[in-house]
C-alpha cells in the first residue's frame, strides 16, 4: 500500500441535475447537464461498487434532485449492500409516502431535507415553486414517523437571515438530529445572485452568535453545524477538506471531480468513471493532483502554519474572484487579492436585486443594473 | 459531571459502527459525519449495546484490563460523555 495516497472518505453522487425547485444559490454549475447524458441505473452501481473497493465509507446521494430518479431506492439498495453509509440530500417535495416506504425497505441511512424559510411564502418564492414549503413539512413528518434520523438543512442569506432563530426552533420542534444553518457559498448561481444574498457584517454577526447560544442549549439533543459565507472572513474555509483529500463529486453524466464547482475552472479535463476506474482517478488523474496537498501552493500559503488546516482555501473562488485557480482564496486576510471581498461586499446595495432563477437556459440572464448599485 | 453507573448507553438513530477492511481501522459513521476512534472508545463502543450499562462495561473491562474498577469506571463515563457531545450515543 506504501505510494498510495488514504482513499476518500465520502462519494458525492449528482445523480440528475432535474430538480422541481429554483433555488438562485444552487450549487449545480451553471451549464445544467441534461438528462440524456445521465448514467444509467447500472453504470452508477458498478461505481459504487468501485467506491466500497477503493475505501468510500459514505455515499451523498444528491442532485438536482435525487428522488426524480425513478431507480432511487435500487441504487441506495446497491450502496447499502456494498456497506456503504447512504445519505440523500433532497428537497423532500417528490418523496411521498411510496418513495419513503420503498427507501427504507432499501436500507437508507439518513435524509438530509433542505428548507428556504420558515415563512411559507418566502419559502416558496425563494425556491421558486408554490406550495414547496407545505409539502417539504409533510415529508419531515413522513422521515420521522419512518423511524430514520433527519437533518434539517436551512441555507441562509439577506432574505431569510431574520428567522434563523425561528428555524433553529423548527429544526427541534420537529426532532430533528441535526441541523444546518448553512450561509449561502458563492459559486456558479450563488455568485450571479451574489447582491441578492449576501448578508451584511451585522446580519452575519447576530446570526453567529444565535447559533452559538442554540449549540450550548441543544448540546447532546441536536447537533447544529453552521458554514458562514467567505466574505466577512479572515481565513479561508477548509473547502471540501482540501482538494481531492476527502471527497470525490460525480456529476449525472459521470464527471468526477474533486468538488462540484470545479467544473468553472479553465483548462482542466475531468475524467469519465464511464471509462475510467475511480481507483485510477483518485490516485493518478491529473485534475485530482494538480491542487492535491501543499506542493502547488504560492506564497503566502507555502510557508503558512495553516497551510495543512484550510489547504489555501478555495480553488473554485480563487478563480472565479481572481482569475487565477492558483492563487490563494481571496477570503485569507493576507491573500494579495483580499481587498475583492470587501468590493463585493460593498455592492450589495441596500436593497436586494431580483433573482435570477436556477434553470436550464438562465445560465446567461442578468441581473438589472440599477440593482447592482 | 459524573454519570450514574445505571446509566444505559446506546447508538443514536442513524449510527453505525463498524470495522473498515480497506483502512483496518474501526469507523463511527453518522448523519453526514464520520470519525475514528481511538483503541479505548473502540473497547466501549463494542460494549454498547443499548442493553449493557455503565456499570456493567465497567465490570467487563476491569476483568480484561488490569487497572483498578474505580480507574476504568471514571474512564469510561468521560469516553462515553465525549461520544455523547459527538452526537454518537445517547445517554
Amino acid at each position: 500500500m506504501t505510494g498510495l495516497f488514504p482513499p476518500p472518505m465520502g462519494l458525492i453522487v449528482e445523480l440528475t441535475h432535474r430538480c422541481p425547485l429554483q433555488c438562485p444559490y444552487c450549487s449545480n454549475p451553471l451549464e445544467l447537464e441534461r438528462p440524456a447524458s445521465e448514467l444509467d441505473t447500472s453504470a452508477w452501481m458498478r461505481v459504487f461498487d468501485q467506491a466500497a473497493e477503493l475505501g468510500v465509507l459514505q455515499l451523498h446521494f444528491t442532485g438536482g434532485e435525487p428522488t426524480a430518479r425513478r431507480d432511487l431506492p435500487d441504487l441506495v439498495r446497491h450502496a447499502a449492500a456494498r456497506g456503504l453509509y447512504t445519505n440523500i440530500i433532497t428537497s423532500g417535495v417528490l418523496l411521498d409516502e411510496r418513495l419513503m416506504v420503498a427507501l427504507v425497505a432499501a436500507g437508507i441511512d439518513h435524509i438530509q431535507l433542505s428548507l428556504q424559510d420558515i415563512e411559507p411564502e418566502n419559502a416558496d418564492r425563494i425556491g421558486g415553486y408554490r406550495g414547496a414549503h407545505a409539502k417539504k413539512l409533510a415529508a419531515a413528518q413522513r422521515i420521522r414517523d419512518a423511524g430514520l434520523p433527519l437533518t434539517l438543512n436551512f441555507v441562509v442569506h439577506r432574505q431569510n437571515i431574520q428567522n434563523v432563530p425561528q428555524m433553529i426552533d423548527m429544526a427541534e420542534k420537529l426532532g430533528a438530529e441535526r441541523s444546518e444553518i448553512a450561509h449561502v457559498q458563492y459559486y456558479g448561481w450563488g455568485l450571479k445572485n451574489r447582491a441578492a444574498l449576501l448578508p451584511s457584517r451585522a446580519e452575519l454577526d447576530a446570526t453567529t452568535a444565535t447559533v452559538e447560544a442554540a449549540r450550548a442549549r441543544l448540546k447532546g439533543r441536536m447537533v447544529i453545524d453552521y458554514v458562514v459565507p467567505d466574505y466577512y472572513a479572515s481565513r479561508p474555509k477548509s473547502c471540501m477538506g482540501g482538494w481531492a483529500q476527502r471527497f470525490i463529486n460525480i456529476s449525472p453524466s459521470g464527471k468526477a471531480m474533486p468538488c462540484h464547482a470545479a467544473e468553472t475552472l479553465p483548462g482542466f479535463t475531468f475524467p469519465s468513471v464511464r471509462d475510467t476506474p475511480l481507483a485510477a482517478i483518485w490516485q493518478s488523474d491529473p485534475a485530482f493532483l494538480r491542487f492535491r496537498g501543499t506542493d502547488w501552493m504560492p506564497e503566502p500559503c507555502a510557508s503558512c502554519e495553516r497551510r495543512e488546516i484550510d489547504w489555501g482555501g478555495c480553488r473554485c473562488q480563487a478563480f472565479a474572484l481572481t482569475g487565477d485557480a492558483a492563487r490563494t482564496d481571496p477570503a485569507c486576510a493576507l491573500a494579495p487579492d483580499h481587498a475583492v471581498m470587501a468590493e463585493a461586499v460593498a455592492e450589495r446595495g441596500i436593497a436586494p436585486p431580483p433573482f435570477i432563477y436556477r434553470r436550464l437556459g438562465a445560465e446567461n440572464e442578468r441581473a438589472p443594473a440599477e440593482a447592482m448599485v | 459531571m459524573s454519570l450514574p453507573e445505571t446509566t444505559v448507553p446506546g447508538l443514536r438513530r442513524g449510527v453505525k459502527f463498524r470495522f473498515d477492511a480497506v483502512r483496518a481501522s474501526w469507523v463511527v459513521l453518522a448523519p453526514e459525519r464520520l470519525f475514528m476512534p481511538d483503541e479505548p472508545a473502540v473497547e466501549v463502543l463494542k460494549l454498547i449495546d443499548g442493553a449493557r450499562s455503565l456499570g456493567a462495561i465497567a465490570d467487563d473491562l476491569a476483568a480484561r484490563f488490569a487497572a483498578p474498577r474505580a480507574v476504568i469506571l471514571a474512564d469510561v463515563a468521560a469516553l462515553l460523555t465525549d461520544l455523547a457531545d459527538k452526537g454518537a450515543i445517547t445517554l
